[in-house]
């Protein structure tokens, strides 16, 4: 109970002012504001910014096992900020958690991890690359070669990160608009992670092969007071093109969109608001709420017009501030898998 | 019909108004004294839960250090990072002005849910409590925090007493325990897969869930409180029994009358019964609030006594729980039915024609009086049966109950033997008639008489086994606290820097090396002790066989506990394994008063072979003159106040504890010897109606009134003599029970028993101060009867 109380109050600088999904919306009082033109520079960029509010290391993984099974794998360390600053010891207003999650047809098994800051038991440091939090990992020698490990009560998994291509920049060289307002945030990814590694499941242990994508992002206030949440799609198509499109979804029934277009040489072309369309097709009832799990994407500039659908329409995240998130297989006018995440439904 | 036949029963009371008020009060204060013991008892088990929710004993397996001292807080780190989903607390005495206050500090973010209840509501600000610290606490310890801490302070009235609630960073720095944990408190849910605890942090072990350990100690005072509310109860009882067969038995003519009327006999019964309800409501009501009012006077009484005996906290203030208030009505009612069972049957089973005459006490007959003797023989040797062969706490309540029965019931036999006795001896025809007058008043008089007899008995074992207890109790801290001070040490540096210092300028120095261990079985602690002329001249043992501490001091014997050998089923010479690997004989059994957990005391040398990783960080200093060496200490190696304990002050303390418990023991004693002397009172003013037939004929014969008044007087005098004098050996064997049997089932300790043979003097004297202060007002009524009431007797037709 007072975890949830908890993370309720996290993305609160003052609780009466609490605005858009999860707080995100509240205004930026005292904290750094991502502003056109940054330079990033790694690889300190990869580690943590305490003066910005929020933060994640964002990984989703499409893998396959020998016998064919698709499975989806999730591992989410965010940083939320009470202060801008970090110290040492337990007054650090640094607050760490995390999400991870093993998702297949027919199953979807989740953990969640809370953490302070400051006392060693949570964190990110970019040289050499480490994120993590209790035992769970994300580290290795260079942003390229990663090892990633988790553990819930009822499954674990370890895994290897090899990146086969270059970094990613959203939006206009990693400066993404939110909204009409201007809220924004920096936003890079690492979409061509080729992975190897065992997940360890109640049935037992399972040889998995495939790919990830890491997000990277952070900001002080990602969302417009009026936005409700958000749906966020990335997708990987069997020609080696990547695409990342999300919808901000605001309380009047609008959306604001971005997309981002992936060459398989990391060639980024960024389209703003309208260019990239998506609706649902079939809503299921999940954790007491309608949340749709079939969609029809379109980015008609470079001829996609697909059908997304997830692969476990119970992908439900029961953590504290619950939402949806699970594999996608995509089929239409490019066929490929991916992943999907919808915030915001009641 | 109903209402006819309740108005015309019911009218019975506005002619015998003493006996409504008999019923009433002593069904109250009956229902009172158990009420008010209740309710001290249910605010105090409040207190308990809600101590054990905040500090999560009782519900999560906790990982501590073998020696209980606080631990490096990079351990948790270490266990967090390798999976295991633990929590940090830290815990502390801060001292302020107004008194110690608890700290506790938890970090709310990893904290298993359920625990400490601290209300956060949206004034609080998180990021002030998590990066400044705000203290939660209830407005008790609220005010004893005013001024005294830099924090913000929150009230929140669900935290346990004495208890300070924060966040565990605002606590290291308020205890000054940097980087400090005390202990972790296990999840009960943890992933699969993980390392164990003992290869990620090998200092620490595991406590599973229990309850919080003070249970245990004032489960003692808990189970005394309630014996003298049941105690209480039971005399209450006798009251209402009395009054109320009294009024059926003057209510026969009109039952007999109404049922020949035609008032069907289900109906009588249903008013009757109703009209009982109607007493046991009423009375019960005003019961509770009388018991409210006692437990109000009494609870901050008890509260310090469990604060000081226990360091147990009780909050001071009284709330009405439905626990006590719900089980007193229950109890009146109870009451009231026991008390009233036989008289409706023997009304329901009246045979209707039967005649309406007051019957001239059957019970005056002996046959009452022996087959009540009858039934106490059969309960007094249930009782022997059970001192020789029974086992367990329950048998041993048995055996009270049937030997306080046994004797009540024994008691107008034994009265009415010693009357007869003194009657056989009498010359003077008037002397003859009042021997002969008293013999036939004593089963009018018996239960006022076994209330009494109850009473004075009880107050004769309590206090015998409460005396004994202080005095036992007082050679027992001579004992043990033998050193002037004790010292305690920060880290081990400063240990070994206070060692050096203390054996240049002490005349002894006593380290204090202690494990919580398992001995035979039994949760314990193993002691290294230094072995000289402290524990040689001071110590007294149970038992021994040779030379007990050169034994100890050459690792060829062990000292235990004497709850320890009880429950183990040893004794001196047996063999005991104290440690891994080290088996050695009982040297001697020592008393150990109050404590649950077992001890043993070895040699310094042989504990430091066993365990050499623990350092002594307490020390007991013996010193010709301990104010120059705590000056000196403080001075010389800067140790603080808080640091430094003298013996003299431990001692005191702990006798000005013992002193409170006992002012709420006598307290209670005087409630109950009123309760008694109440029964009397009531037995006398109800059967001086009958009286007057009887007393009719001597009056006409000559004897005035003033001297049958005074006559009276004598009666109760000599009544309330015979009383005390079969009250104190049975007091006596109540005391022996309790102390030989009782506690030794209930707690693993016996208490030698001393006897105090002025203190029963006095007591009698109280006794029968009582029984003439409730036969005068009779008496005198006695005495001022009109003649004319007397003569009445002649004139009307029996």
């Amino acid at each position: 109970m007072i975890v949830r109380l908890f993370c309720a109050l996290l993305f609160l600088a003052s609780p009466l002012s609490a605005q858009g999904f999860a707080g995100l919306g509240t205004d930026a009082e005292g904290f750094s504001v991502p502003a056109e033109g940054f330079d990033f520079d790694f690889p300190t960029d990869h580690g943590p910014h305490p003066d910005y509010r929020i933060e994640w290391w964002y990984l989703t993984a499409n893998l396959q096992a020998d016998d064919g099974t698709a499975y989806g794998v999730q591992w989410t360390l965010f940083r939320s900020a009470l202060a801008p600053e970090t110290i040492e010891g337990w007054q650090d207003p640094q607050i760490w958690f995390a999400h991870a999650a093993v998702t297949s047809e027919d199953t979807h098994l989740t953990a969640e991890r809370i953490a302070r800051g400051g006392i060693g038991q949570a964190g990110a440091q970019a040289r050499p690359f480490s994120a993590w939090i209790d035992d769970w990992t994300m580290a290795g020698p260079s942003f390229d070669a990663m090892r990633l490990t988790a553990r819930g009560a009822q499954f674990a998994y370890d895994l290897n990160l090899m990146a086969k291509g270059p970094l990613v920049f959203h939006g206009q060289n990693g400066y993404s608009v939110k909204s009409d307002q201007g809220q924004a945030s920096y936003y890079y990814s690492q979409p061509f992670f080729e992975v190897a590694g065992t997940l360890s499941l109640p049935n037992g242990d399972v040889d998995v092969t495939g790919s990830a994508w890491l997000d990277r992002e952070w900001s002080s206030q990602p969302l417009a007071e009026d936005q409700s949440g958000w749906d966020w799609f990335s997708l990987s198509f069997d020609s080696g093109d990547k695409l990342m499109g999300f919808l901000l979804r605001d309380r009047d029934g609008d959306a604001f969109s971005s997309a981002t277009w992936i060459e398989p040489d990391g060639t980024t072309t960024a389209f703003e608001n309208g260019a990239f369309a998506a609706q649902p097709v079939t809503l299921t009832e999940v954790a007491g709420r309608e949340v749709p799990t079939t969609w029809a994407v379109q980015l008609p500039a470079k001829g996609i017009d697909v059908e997304v659908s997830a692969l476990n329409p119970m992908a439900w995240m029961g953590v504290s501030i619950p939402y949806w998130e699970g594999p996608v297989t995509v089929s239409g006018s490019y066929s490929g898998v991916g992943y999907l995440e919808m915030t915001g439904y009641e | 019909m109903i209402f006819a036949s309740f108005t015309a029963l019911a009218s019975h009371w506005s002619r015998n108004r003493l006996q409504f008020l008999a019923l009433l009060l002593g069904l109250a204060l009956a229902t009172g004294l158990w009420s008010g013991v209740q309710a001290i008892n249910a605010e105090a088990r409040a207190s308990y839960d809600a101590a054990a929710a905040t500090l999560g004993e009782g519900q999560y397996d906790q990982l501590v250090t073998e020696t209980g001292d606080r631990f490096a807080q990079s351990t948790y780190i270490a266990l967090r990072r390798a999976g295991w989903q633990v929590s940090p607390v830290l815990e502390g005495e801060l001292r302020t002005d107004q008194g110690l206050v608890q700290i506790l500090g938890l970090d709310a973010l990893t904290t298993p849910g359920g625990l400490a209840p601290v209300g956060m509501d949206g004034e609080t600000d998180l990021l002030e409590f998590l990066t400044q610290g705000v203290l939660f606490a209830n407005s008790e310890t609220a005010l004893r925090l005013d001024g005294q801490v830099t924090l913000a302070i929150v009230v929140d009235d669900n935290i346990a007493p004495g208890i300070a609630v924060t966040d565990i960073g605002a606590a290291q720095r308020l205890l000054d325990a940097d980087n400090q944990l005390s202990r972790l408190i296990v999840a009960r849910a943890q992933p699969f897969g993980l390392p164990s605890i003992a290869s990620v942090a090998p200092d620490l072990v595991r406590q599973p869930a229990q309850d919080a350990g003070a249970d245990r100690l004032t489960d003692s005072f808990h189970l005394n409180l309630t014996a003298f509310g049941f105690l209480s109860f039971a005399v209450g009882i006798f009251i209402v029994h009395g009054t109320v067969s009294l009024a059926f038995e003057q209510r026969r003519g009109m039952v007999r009358t109404l049922r020949a009327v035609g008032v069907p006999l289900r109906t009588l019964i249903g008013v009757l019964i109703a009209e009982l309800v109607a007493f046991a409501l009423i009375a019960g009501l005003l019961g509770i609030a009388l018991g409210y009012v006692m437990a109000s006077v009494l609870l901050p009484n008890v509260a310090a006594t469990l604060q000081g005996l226990y360091g147990a906290q009780v909050a001071g203030s009284l709330q009405l729980r439905p626990e006590w208030w719900l089980s007193g009505m229950a109890i009146a009612f109870l009451g009231t039915g026991l008390a009233a069972a036989a008289a409706l049957w023997k009304i329901a089973h009246m045979p209707l024609l039967e005649s309406a005459r007051p019957r001239a006490w059957a019970v005056a007959s002996g046959q009452t009086a022996y087959r009540l003797g009858l039934a106490a023989s059969v309960l007094l040797s249930i009782a022997v049966a059970i001192a020789i062969w029974g086992q367990g706490l329950v048998m041993g309540f048995g055996l009270l109950a049937c030997l306080l029965l046994g004797a009540a019931l024994a008691l107008p036999v034994l009265l009415r033997g010693a009357v007869q006795l003194v009657e056989r001896h009498s010359k003077s025809v008037m002397w003859q008639w009042f021997w002969a007058d008293t013999k036939q008043q004593v089963p009018g008089l018996s239960l006022a008489l076994m209330a009494l007899l109850l009473a004075t008995a009880a107050n004769v074992g309590v206090s015998t086994m409460v005396s004994s207890f202080r005095v036992t109790f007082v050679d027992f801290l001579d004992q043990r606290l033998a050193p002037e001070l004790y010292i305690r040490a920060q880290d081990e540096v400063q240990a070994q820097a206070l060692e050096t210092y203390l054996i240049a300028n002490a005349r002894e120095v006593l380290p204090s090396l202690s494990v919580e261990t398992d001995i035979a079985g039994i949760p314990s602690d193993l002691f290294g002790v230094r072995v000289g002329p402290t524990y040689r001249e001071n110590w007294l043992f149970l038992d021994q066989s040779g030379d007990v501490w050169s034994d100890v001091a050459a690792g060829r014997a062990v000292v235990v506990s004497e709850q320890l050998a009880r429950r183990a089923g040893l004794w001196v010479d047996d063999p005991v394994t104290v440690a891994p690997g080290i088996v050695l004989p009982i040297g001697a059994v020592v008393a150990d008063y109050g404590n649950p957990r077992g001890q043993a005391v070895m040699s310094e040398t042989l504990f430091k072979q066993s365990f050499p990783d623990i350092q002594p960080m307490q020390f007991g200093v013996r010193s010709d003159d301990p104010a120059a060496l705590s000056l000196a200490l403080r001075e010389d190696l800067g140790l603080s106040d808080a640091a430094i304990i003298d013996q003299a002050a431990i001692k005191s303390f702990s006798l000005d504890v013992f002193e409170r418990t006992f002012t709420i023991t006598g307290a209670l004693n005087v409630l109950t010897l009123a309760v008694a002397a109440f029964a009397i009172l009531m037995s006398l003013l109800t059967l001086a109606a009958m009286r007057i037939p009887q007393l009719a004929p001597v009056w006409a014969l000559g004897l005035t009134r003033r001297r049958l008044g005074q006559l009276e007087m004598f009666r109760a005098v000599v009544l309330a003599f015979l009383t005390t004098v079969f009250a104190i050996p049975l007091g006596l064997l109540l005391a022996w029970v309790l102390l030989s049997y009782v506690n030794v089932e209930a707690f693993g300790w016996k208490l030698p028993m001393y006897i105090f043979p002025g203190h029963y003097a006095v007591l009698s004297m109280f006794a029968i101060l009582a029984a003439v202060l409730a036969a005068l007002w009779p008496a005198w009524n006695l005495a001022k009867t009109p003649p004319s009431l007397l003569l009445k007797v002649f004139a009307n037709d029996r």
